[in-house]
């Protein structure tokens, strides 16, 4: 493990709870191993994995303060805020690997993975295309009554895109449950924000709408936390918001893409920006935890992701008779495969 | 109920004030639809009823007006969602097509997205190459998405009501040419399925499809063969997915020839997917090759001499009606 910074924000906060943070977010960080893992093995169906090594804080911090019954969309780099949400490790990583036993049959995969029973209204493999459904589920949340919030995490590859900005505009305008969580971790694939905008204080730009906004460091998983517990509290209350979550992407855009744009000296530096190893550090010079405990902590979760590979592998791929189901409801009549069209055609008298 | 004139914008709005009566769910948003009461009235005085939670004017964001739709459904909303015009859905076609029409199959079926996309389209106000056209093919090319396209007062009242209680997202097309027809209609007679066309007319000598206004002027047309001895039957599709091709087979295999009307482009259009069907499907039968009556394929300009060239209207079914059945027909 790469040294963490130094711990700027050591004094004791008592309305987090850092043990428990440092579990979710050791959780994401072996999980997100393992996905490699799967790759490197040939189980994951296809390459398009895009792990969120070096953002655990933003999913854990957050979703520490969200409740059930609040929905989210995620984007593609996603994993990490679905675990927080409380996602079956064994489900995740089964659909990651287009097997039955995925909570998308298969069907999904990595980036289209959601679960209705947890909020989650999906992952999104178009960059900002998740944003606006949380400004219909806010709609349907203040039209039903239910004092529940939605929230949509992206990256900061999402600020380029106009949806954003008009769903930003929505949800200020028509005071909506909402929360715009912007997970900064500087690249949007190969391009370093500051190629891509020249105001990369991010948050400004919800200010302008009219939002509550502002910028965390991503190292600190109890800033991001505090945050969250604000923000939320006021999205409850009718009060959108807007949180930048600054954090660095340790490792390529996918699995394959070993980051030739960005140089060893750039990655070393932005590898300290490590939000577990500070969490871990903090625990210990608390006095929360002791050594032993901590690394008895890690061997369990390292147990349980490890287990989350060998249930992928022992699951089934889909069988081929369910290719033609969910295209629509279903009541409906299943469309008609081309080999059975063809045969119907060519079987003519 | 008694029978009573109704235009086919009436139609429309009667039938979104009965599901907003009938479901607090219905919530209609977009851009115009409240205080101004829709840009072709269809939504006027909805927002007195229903108020503006339930008749939601929008800012002018088209792709996050059919996104927060998507989000309103999956979150238990039954949304329509205005597009003002049609020719905006170039705007949409990511929440539309890679997020409302692929939801309920990417996650496994967990979830639909029961949201109605209102909009309109077609030739016939000079509104130029960006507010004219007839794109049905981008949603009918989209797996996921139901295409209603009604082209009778009757049709627009009915098809609408049931969109609303579809459990897949339903593009539902209306035609500006036709929002001022009156029809003498009972709203209360049981309605033709969703998903069957409608035999508008019934004759022995070829079957021309047909959606939307188009309807009009291919019924304009046989009525004018008939005076040449000319029979057709005239299919009036309603809904284009579901697309009900069994009555199509059923008419084409018994008359033998088939020309298909349609006033989207003809390259790669809803026209070319009919004949290609009919071609493969009644091969057997057809005495004549399925012949394409479509818009030309250009931009639709705002002379109305050139926009009325632009698109099939009574005149060119006619004659090519009248070239098809030429030489078989004794004169």
């Amino acid at each position: 493990m790469t040294k963490p910074e130094a711990i700027h924000a050591a004094s004791a906060r008592p309305n987090t709870d850092l043990p428990q943070l440092y579990r979710t977010m050791r959780r994401i960080r072996t999980f997100e191993e393992r996905v490699g893992e799967l790759f490197v093995r040939g189980q994951s169906a296809g390459s398009m994995l895009h792990l969120s090594i070096g953002e655990e804080s933003a999913a854990a911090g957050f979703c520490a303060h969200m409740q059930d019954g609040d929905t989210f969309t995620t984007h593609h780099r996603g994993h990490g805020i679905f675990l927080a949400r409380g996602a079956d490790p064994n489900r995740m990583m089964a659909e990651i690997g287009g097997k039955e036993a995925g909570y998308c049959r298969g069907k999904g995969g990595s980036m289209h993975i959601a679960d209705m029973g947890l909020g989650h209204l999906g992952a999104n493999a178009i960059v900002g295309g998740g944003i606006p459904a949380i400004i219909g589920a806010g709609l349907a949340a203040r039209h039903h009554g239910t004092g529940k919030i939605s929230v949509a995490f992206f990256g900061d590859g999402a600020t380029g895109q106009g949806i954003l900005y008009e769903s930003m505009n929505m949800a200020a305008l028509w005071r909506l449950p909402c929360v715009f969580v912007c997970i900064n971790n500087q690249y949007g694939m190969g391009t370093r924000i500051d190629q891509a905008t020249a105001n990369a204080v991010l948050h400004e730009r919800a200010h302008a709408f009219g939002l509550a906004a502002e910028t965390v460091d991503g190292l600190d998983v109890e800033a991001v936390a505090e945050a969250a517990e604000r923000l939320v509290a006021g999205a409850r209350e009718g009060r959108p918001a807007f949180l930048v979550v600054d954090c660095y992407r340790f490792y390529g855009h996918a699995r394959k893409d070993k980051s030739p744009y960005r140089d060893a000296t750039e990655e070393e530096t932005g590898r300290r920006k490590d939000p577990v190893a500070f969490a871990r550090a903090a625990l210990l010079e608390r006095g929360l935890a002791d050594a032993a405990e901590l690394d008895a902590l890690d061997a369990q979760i390292d147990a349980e992701m490890d287990a989350t590979i060998d249930f992928t592998i022992a699951q089934t791929e889909p069988p081929l008779s369910t290719m033609f189901r969910d295209v629509y409801a279903p009541e409906e009549p299943e469309p008609e495969p081309v080999r059975t069209r063809i045969d119907r055609i060519l079987a003519r008298a | 109920m008694a029978l009573q004139e109704l235009t086919y914008r009436d139609a429309l709005r009667q039938a979104l004030i009965d599901s907003m009566r009938e479901n607090p769910d219905v919530i209609i948003m977009g851009e115009e639809v409240g205080r101004y009461g829709g840009a072709y009235a269809v939504t006027k005085e909805l927002i007195k009823e229903f108020g503006a939670e339930r008749v939601i004017d929008t800012p002018i964001s088209e792709p996050a007006i059919i996104g927060a739709a998507v989000g309103a459904a999956m979150a238990g909303l039954r949304p329509v969602a205005e597009l003002m015009y049609v020719d905006f859905i170039g705007m949409t076609m990511d929440q539309l097509g890679n997020q409302a029409a692929k939801i309920r199959y990417m996650f496994g079926g967990q979830i639909g997205v029961p949201m109605v996309l209102r909009t309109q389209g077609g030739t016939g106000r000079s509104a130029g190459a960006q507010h004219s056209q007839s794109l049905e093919a981008y949603v009918m090319h989209t797996p996921g998405l139901r295409l209603a396209m009604p082209a009778t007062v009757s049709d627009a009242y009915h098809l609408l009501r049931m969109a609303l209680t579809k459990p897949d997202p339903v593009v539902f097309i209306e035609h500006k040419a036709l929002y001022t027809m009156k029809e003498t209609v009972d709203l209360d007679a049981e309605p033709l399925a969703w998903g069957k066309s409608a035999v508008r007319r019934e004759g022995k000598d070829l079957v021309i499809v047909t959606y939307s206004r188009q309807l009009h002027y291919v019924m304009e047309a046989a009525k004018k063969l008939s005076t040449d001895g000319i029979e057709a039957t005239v299919i009036d599709l309603r809904t284009l997915n579901p697309l009900d091709f069994d009555t199509i087979r059923e008419h084409v295999e018994r008359a033998g020839r088939a020309m298909v009307v349609s006033e989207s482009v003809m390259t790669a259009g809803v026209a070319a997917e009919l004949s290609a069907r009919i071609t493969e499907e009644c091969f057997d039968y057809l005495e004549d090759p399925v012949v394409r009556v479509a818009g030309e394929d250009i931009p639709i300009s705002v002379s109305t001499a050139l926009e009325t060239g632009s698109v099939p209207g009574p005149q060119l079914i006619l004659e090519t009606a009248r070239k098809l059945l030429g030489a078989r027909v004794a004169a």
